[in-house]
């Protein structure tokens, strides 16, 4: 017998029985997941799955789960990854829906190969290998697609972290929150930089008030980016200096001279002001 | 051979480089401009770069070279509309312009250089007495 057949006809002498075995085992393991997917839509995934492996199994052999054939089941894998990413899944949670597909099959297994242990050690090698690899390819993509949320969260994030606001005519204000690291740096370097193109300003305010800590790093991304602004012909300032940062930046050796820094955001705005040519009367 | 043109407004030159800058076309600017400088006794030159879209390391430097000679000259130089993009790759190069000014458009880059003038031109008043 080939080991295409016994699979195939375990598969689909035994189906129901199989399925049967499965879904306990998934409801035994998935306790925890209970409120996120229905027993019932469980049991229609389990039900589609099976018919999709059977039939694929039949057309193109159980040797190499990896080959063209089996695209459709590798597809619907995929899909169901995703969707267990987007209800909040944990990775083992997600694979288990394959692994735990072993114990019914290899009892199938057992059953239709009763005659020869021989038969059966082939048979179990092969379907084990086939549900390893299929498993392994759920779990891969259970991370890319979940990497795929913390990219697009990360790129939110840093649209949303970067405002450049206008305080006056031609001065501008860029309150940095968070820590600075070198892509966040270079895409508010851009957008101030392109602001400043925009409103023509003569002054930009960077302000590290929500900055936490100011590393050699974090110092020389400010200071390429107050020399970019002077290139470009406006002046800047950095406010927002807490007393910590003020330590720790002598403390590094970091060469600020040349840079205009202010105690806070106040203290700017009325310098730039100033520079401007503007003044206010109390009344 | 295309050249950049060297206009001549009052006691300041004005250079509007309007193409992208290849070698040779900068080295001719910056023997193009001394002359130039040399023959109107100019006082400021104002170079305006704002349809520069791409620099390298050798234009960076020959924009901080020029400034240097037109200093000797006796001339101040002011760089006007540099683009963010210019901008930043000037500053990864490590080419910060170190004693160049700048402006963000031309009209403030005449007022820098007038009022450089004015201030030096107490000199010129002193010697008229």
């Amino acid at each position: 017998m080939t080991s295409k057949g016994t699979l195939v006809s375990a598969l689909q002498t035994r189906r129901q029985e199989i399925l049967a075995t499965w879904l306990a085992q998934l409801e035994h393991v998935s306790a925890s997941s209970k409120g996120r997917l229905s027993a019932k839509d469980l049991g229609k995934q389990a039900d589609e799955f099976l018919n999709i492996l059977a039939s694929t199994a039949q057309t193109h052999g159980t040797d190499d789960a990896g080959a063209e054939g089996w695209q459709a089941v590798r597809e619907f894998l995929e899909d169901l990854s995703r969707q267990r990413v987007l209800a909040g899944f944990s990775s083992d949670e997600t694979a288990t829906f394959i692994f735990s597909l072993k114990r019914p099959l290899f009892d199938a297994l057992g059953q239709v190969c009763s005659d020869s242990a021989d038969d059966l050690a082939k048979e179990l090698w092969i379907t084990t290998e086939l549900l390893d690899k299929l498993g392994l390819h759920t779990v891969k993509t259970f991370q890319a697609s979940r990497e795929e949320v913390i990219g697009r969260q990360q790129t939110e994030l840093l649209e949303l972290s970067t405002p450049v606001v206008k305080l006056w005519d031609g001065i501008l204000a860029l309150p940095m929150i968070g820590t600075l690291d070198s892509a966040r740096t270079q895409i508010v370097m851009e957008s101030l930089l392109q602001k400043i193109v925009e409103t023509e300003a003569q002054i930009a305010i960077i302000d590290i008030t929500g900055v936490p800590t100011v590393d050699t790093l974090v110092a020389q991304h400010l200071l390429k980016t107050v020399t970019a602004i002077r290139l470009m012909g406006a002046d800047c300032i950095i406010s927002g200096v807490r007393p910590q940062i003020a330590q720790t930046i002598v403390h590094l050796g970091v060469d600020l001279q040349g840079v205009t820094t202010k105690a806070n955001l106040a203290d700017a705005l009325a310098l730039s002001l100033k520079r401007n040519g503007i003044s206010f009367v109390k009344h | 051979m295309d050249r950049i043109p060297i206009l001549r407004m009052g006691e300041f030159l004005l250079v509007t480089i309007q193409v992208d800058m290849h070698d040779q076309l900068a080295l001719q600017l910056q023997d193009d401009l001394t002359r130039a400088i040399d023959k109107n006794g100019a006082k400021g030159v104002l170079i305006d770069i704002s349809a520069l879209g791409m620099v390298d390391s050798f234009i960076g430097r020959m924009i901080a070279d020029i400034s240097g000679m037109a200093r000797i000259l006796d001339a101040k130089t002011v760089l006007v509309g540099m683009q963010p993009a210019v901008a930043i790759t000037l500053v990864e190069l490590g080419l910060s312009l170190p004693g160049v000014a700048t402006a963000l458009n031309v009209e403030r880059g005449m007022g820098l250089l007038r009022q450089a003038l004015a201030e030096s031109g107490d000199d010129d008043n002193f010697i008229k007495r």
